[in-house]
């Protein structure tokens, strides 16, 4: 089985949040020093193992499998593909650049780590999961902590905002758990299924589930982790949770954990009732193209920065799950290529954001202004952050949208044509923050801020560079995300689900 | 020569590179570098031009930059970033290198002093790889890759002095426009791409070809053409150019002249295919190109700040080009867009001297008698106007000329009598300004100075050209060489290029009209200005305001989409959260009675769980109620 | 002759007077005594249950004295906690000790 560098990228922030807690509560800076030491082991490795994929050979690689509860089927089982890895590598940079985000911190930094690091290795361990049992496990594991966090170091109505996360979150696991236990359930039957208890994930896939059966199950999956994605109408624990968590954790909020519901709906959902998705394909569409433009709408008049932001966060991710309601490559493709794209972009808006109020104090857009004066680098990156937004070519953000359009419009010609309008809607908030912000005359008030320097240039500069690395060479992680969803799409192919019109 | 065509873009983005992680500290070192990439991408450029005009066989080059296969019935995703050299793009690369390099040197006096002296450089390299970018491109793709870059560069550029609010509204204004031309642009490529699997220019050809006249061929071109119709600011998004002023004024030159318009109409060349398949696109460029020019030149009449009037004017030369390639004939378009550079550009950078002498003063009505202070400037400026109005035997006169016979060629008998007119308010209103700027009497106490070498420099080489570049398209030019614009660039069948004496005539005409009528109002002062402006005040005011559409578009940004999003925003606040608060209030207040039973007396319970036990046994031992207890 | 129906009887009557104690008495260690009370009564069920059906066996006798260990472990840890809840609080009404309730 040779180094098991999944587990390691995976207990590294785990045995960092122990190793955190073993650390005197007054020593933060030897508490971040650890967090981060802990943090680039995932990320190194992470990066290793997204260089040594064999995108020729395809699958899962890496695999490691450890047998936990026989009876029922439930492995230890880890493993990458193309459409996991780059969710590993995006969150081993998210939270690399999390820790050093969070330098300045000094309110019970002992906690605050061992919570983050904590939820990472959750976040790890769904996307690396081959069982559907630890995925989930791992699920709960990553959202969970985030109450905490929300409630303890957030800002303005923090109690609210954890309360709706927790509350929104968990009614979507419970929904999303009782798809995934009759999933379980009809598999294990004798007459319809294969006869034996089994979580994982590749023989579970292969099962023919009746349609009617995966029309059902596909609703409570798409509900449960819609609440994830967000999908509109569930969308509104959003602004409120990121708005309030602090820095760091926004930057996981919206890099990640958003994420891991378009991964499970990919995994799980698309996968293993392929049929189901058609049927509710239309719907998700629809309501994607809700996500997409009236969300960037509601962003544009937002007064709160952080609420801008948040709200952008919800109107790509419209983007994603239309590429996924597409149901073919190229759209899956882009909607994986999004997820990542996103979260490199969320989490450098977050990032400077938090830069921004930690020394101004305040979030209100009009407040600012001119504080391109003050800090040129993190008008830059802001810059970077907004034109990535936008869709600007040579921001990752403009290849992968572009890819979900050119699936999309094969399938749903006139809602993806909506959805492209977002791109307008988005340039005009992302513009409209970008002036109000840092353009205009020198502002006196500001004038005892300093810029960006020495370790909070660390997520800067390492998010907005892997922006534009991909925006760039777009083929070094396309290339792998297609070998992931190929067999995915090689799935709709063989049902002859859609065609050209 | 061709193979090292790459250079050409790659040379200026690394100067841009090169000056924001190296050289920004050093204002003299940077411009060095712009200057220096700006110059060997000239020297490519022209040897590749010379190539070219020798063998005109086009090349091309091309390496794979994303591949999503295709799957079952489904595209995926094949995109190429390439080079293709063919005589459009080699007289395409020529022109924005060469004034590039002029622009650049002008900058380098206009920006002397300037805090972001090196971050300028950078901005204005990174504008001329977008632009040198989307003229090799071989594809749909990169044309739009580069053509968002073009984009992002001129917002840079526009709102460069950030601080000025102004200029950074203006910027956000050009974004924007553009973005909404963009969309159209991009759902265009989409669906070409849908239909015929790929972007190349080449491959594109023959497979459009096969579907002439198709409905779908018709909405495609007409999404791609709202590209160009943002770029090129036509009519109805032609609004962010005149702010666009807002920026250096080096840089406005750029646009106008080489970069961001000239993209549009570039673009309508490249596809020219494309559009040329459907008669209704052709229809609807022609006649949006010919509104335009009509609609910005009575603009351009009553504007006061210099460089305004100059980009109503732009507007108008670029409704021109548009038309000509409406009304068929690329050369035309391209021919007028090829001298318009060099003659837009001297007046462009002409006006930026007269406003660095001023001390950025930019109402003409403030200047006056600036011809004894700064001859030079007066004299390359009104060489830059005539050549504008189209006087023989000015570059002007050429591609105008081309354009008028253009349009009579193809029956357009309405879209001719408009491009005299137009011709004949161009005439006027640039005279106007020369009348009132340059000569007659000091209208404000200001101490104008000749500029430096370096900005006069370009002014004087321009102007060279101003007067030159059109005989490139005259019958004796064809005469002499055997070879001419219109047999090297050109769409179909080459023309041989004529001069029809009727069209010249009356263009020339129109142009002296033009001049004469500015010449009496202005300088003679025969018939006072205020006293026509009070006579068709309403007429006036219309034209003051720009047809009100500025305000339209502010009134729709401001009220229309402000009061969705607020609309929204409250639908979010109190339906959406309504029903989920609501519900997870529902739920607190159940628990909040539920409580009540809760009372917190541990003995209570203990009560509670002894009656339950003796409930349950007598539940148990009662026969009647199913007990089995005996 | 006293019969198993005795035994019960008695058992019951503890049984009410220990949970009438443990409900009713505002002091941790009178409601402590009820406890205690009601523990006994089921021992002394248990024994006249082992003596009257199962003489040979005992079974009964072993519940008994595994509750009596029970009970006496608990005593231990009641006690202590009641003591500690004293100094804390200077009270051991039960009444008072409604720190959990919300």
């Amino acid at each position: 089985m040779g180094f098991p560098i999944l587990s390691t990228i995976l207990l590294a922030p785990v045995i960092g949040s122990i190793a955190v807690l073993l650390i005197p509560g007054k020593n933060s800076k030897a508490i971040k020093v650890t967090a981060a030491l802990f943090s680039s082991v995932s990320l190194i490795l992470a990066v290793l193992a997204y260089a040594g994929y064999d995108r020729t050979v395809g699958g899962m690689q890496y695999v490691e499998n450890i047998p936990w509860v026989k009876t029922f089927g439930v492995n230890y089982a880890l493993g990458v593909d193309g459409l996991s890895m780059p969710m590993v590598l995006l969150t081993a940079i998210i939270l690399f650049s999390g820790v050093f985000v969070s330098w300045k911190l000094e309110d019970r930094p002992k906690e605050f780590f061992f919570y983050m690091l904590f939820l990472v290795g959750g976040v790890f361990g769904v996307f690396m999961s081959r069982d559907m049992f630890f995925m989930f496990f791992f699920l709960e594991m990553a959202v969970i902590p985030k109450f905490i966090l929300i409630n303890v170091w957030g800002s303005k109505y923090k109690e609210y905002a954890s309360m709706k996360y927790t509350l929104y979150l968990l009614g979507g696991s419970a929904i999303a758990l009782i798809g995934l236990i009759t999933i379980f359930l009809y598999a294990a039957d004798p007459s319809r299924g294969l006869g034996y208890y089994t979580f994982d994930i590749a023989t579970l896939a292969s099962v023919k589930y009746d349609p009617a059966f995966q029309k059902f199950a596909f609703f409570l999956l798409i509900i449960g982790f819609g609440v994830l994605v967000p999908m509109f109408p569930l969308h509104r624990w959003t602004p409120d949770g990121h708005s309030a968590a602090p820095t760091a954790i926004s930057m996981l909020l919206a890099g990640v954990i958003m994420k891991l519901g378009g991964y499970a709906i990919i995994r799980i959902g698309i996968n293993f009732l392929p049929e189901g998705a058609k049927f509710w394909a239309p719907l998700i569409a629809a309501l994607a193209t809700v996500n997409a433009v009236y969300i960037a709408v509601v962003a544009m008049v937002q007064k709160d920065i952080k609420y801008v932001v948040a709200n952008s966060s919800v109107s790509h991710m419209g983007y994603v799950l239309i590429g996924i309601a597409s149901l073919n490559a190229a759209a899956i493709d882009g909607a994986v290529g999004q997820m990542f794209a996103h979260g490199i972009m969320a989490a450098l808006f977050f990032s400077l954001v938090g830069n921004i109020y930690d020394k101004t104090h305040t979030r209100e857009i009009a407040d600012y202004g001119g504080l391109a004066h003050q800090m040129p680098r993190v008008a830059a990156g802001f810059m970077i952050a907004s034109l990535a937004s936008l869709g600007l070519p040579g921001m990752f953000n403009f290849v992968s949208e572009f890819a979900i359009f050119v699936g999309a419009v094969q399938v749903f010609k006139v809602l993806s044509v909506i959805s492209i309008f977002a791109v307008v809607v988005t340039a005009i908030y992302a513009l409209r923050v970008m002036k109000q912000t840092f353009f205009g005359p020198r502002n006196e008030k500001w004038d005892h801020i300093k810029d960006a320097k020495g370790v909070e240039m660390v997520p800067i500069v390492l998010l907005g560079g892997v922006l534009l690395l991909f925006g760039f060479f777009p083929h070094l992680i396309m290339d792998m995300i297609n070998s992931g969803v190929a067999p995915l799409a090689e799935k709709f192919v063989s049902l002859k689900i859609g065609g050209i019109f | 020569m061709s193979q090292y065509a790459w250079l050409i873009p790659v040379l200026p983005f690394s100067s841009f590179v090169a000056i924001v992680f190296l050289l920004k500290k050093s204002k003299a070192a940077s411009a060095a570098y712009a200057l220096a990439s700006m110059v060997a991408s000239f020297v490519v450029a022209l040897g590749i031009l010379i190539e070219k005009v020798q063998d005109p066989k086009a090349i091309e080059i091309a390496v794979n930059w994303l591949n999503i296969p295709e799957m079952g019935n489904f595209r995926g995703l094949n995109v190429q970033m390439g080079l293709l050299i063919d005589p459009l793009s080699a007289a395409m690369l020529f022109i924005v290198t060469f004034i590039a390099i002029l622009v650049t040197l002008f900058s380098i006096g206009y920006m002397e002093g300037d805090e972001g002296f090196s971050r300028y450089f950078a901005y204005l390299s990174l504008f001329a790889f977008s632009m040198l970018g989307l003229v090799v491109a071989n594809n749909y793709f990169q044309m739009f890759v580069f053509w968002e870059l073009v984009g992002l560069s001129s917002y840079l550029l526009i709102g460069f002095w950030y601080h000025k609010p102004s200029a950074a509204d203006a910027a956000q204004k050009a974004f924007i426009t553009n973005r909404w031309a963009d969309f159209a642009f991009m759902v265009g490529i989409i669906l070409l791409f849908v239909y015929f699997g790929t972007f190349n220019f080449a491959e594109l050809g023959p497979a459009i070809e096969h579907t002439k006249d198709a409905a779908f061929i018709t909405l495609i071109g007409i999404l791609i053409f709202i590209g160009p119709v943002g770029k090129s600011a036509q009519f109805p998004l032609h609004v962010w150019l005149p702010d666009a002023m807002e920026g250096p004024t080096p840089v406005s030159a750029f646009i106008h002249a080489a970069t961001m318009v000239a993209a549009g109409v570039y673009l309508i060349a490249r596809g020219f295919i494309l559009f040329e398949s459907s008669e209704t696109t052709m229809l609807v460029i022609a006649y949006i190109g010919g509104f335009t020019a009509l609609f910005a030149a009575s603009i351009a009449i009553v504007q006061k700040d210099i460089k305004r009037v100059l980009a109503y004017s732009t507007l108008s030369q670029l409704g021109y080009m548009v038309m000509a390639m409406g009304v068929g004939s690329l050369t035309a378009g391209m021919f007028h867009l090829t001298t318009h550079a060099f003659f837009k550009a001297l007046l462009f950078l002409g006006a930026g001297s007269v406003i660095h002498a001023m001390h950025h003063e930019q109402d003409m009505f403030k200047m006056g008698a600036l011809s004894k202070k700064m001859p030079v400037t007066t004299w390359t400026f009104v060489i830059g106007s005539l050549a504008l109005a189209g006087v023989f035997p000015l570059a002007g006169f050429w591609s105008k000329d081309e354009i008028l016979l253009a349009a009579q060629h193809h029956n357009f008998t309405g879209l001719f009598v408009l491009g005299v007119i137009v011709a004949f308010m161009t005439a006027f209103y640039m005279f106007r300004l020369i009348f009132v700027a340059f000569f007659g009497e000091k209208k404000s106490d200001h101490h104008a100075h000749e500029t430096s070498w370096l900005m006069t420099l370009p002014l004087v080489l321009l102007s060279v050209f101003a007067v030159l570049a059109g005989f490139l398209n005259s019958p004796w030019f064809y005469e002499a060489f055997g070879k001419s614009f219109s047999t090297f660039v050109f769409f179909g069948e080459p023309e041989i290029p004529h001069l029809d004496l009727g069209v010249a005539g009356l263009s020339t005409v129109a142009a002296l009209a033009g001049i004469f009528t500015a010449w009496l109002i202005y300088s003679r002062k025969a018939i006072p200005a205020e006293s026509i402006a009070k006579k068709f005040s309403g007429l006036y005011k219309l034209l003051w305001n720009k047809y009100y559409i500025d305000d339209f578009y502010q009134w729709l940004f401001d009220k229309v989409m402000f009061m969705t999003g607020k609309a929204l925003d409250w639908v979010d606040h109190h339906i959406i959260d309504g029903f989920f608060d609501g519900f997870a209030k529902l739920v607190g207040f159940t628990g909040s009675k539920l409580r009540l039973t809760q009372t917190g007396a541990l003995q209570n319970y203990a009560l509670v769980i002894f009656g339950a036990v003796v409930f349950f046994v007598l539940l148990a031992s009662t026969p009647l109620l199913g007990g089995v207890i005996k | 002759m006293i019969t198993l129906q005795h035994y019960l009887i008695l058992a019951a009557a503890l049984f009410c007077i220990g949970l009438f104690g443990a409900v009713t008495k505002k002091n941790a260690i009178a409601v402590f005594m009820g406890i205690e009370l009601m523990l006994n009564s089921v021992n002394i069920n248990l024994v006249a249950f082992n003596r009257f059906l199962a003489p040979a066996k005992l079974t009964g006798h072993v519940f008994a004295i595994f509750i009596m260990v029970v009970a006496a472990a608990e005593v231990a840890v009641g006690l202590a906690l009641i003591i500690s809840i004293y100094r804390h609080r200077k009270s051991t009404a039960v009444d008072d000790l409604n720190l959990l309730k919300w």
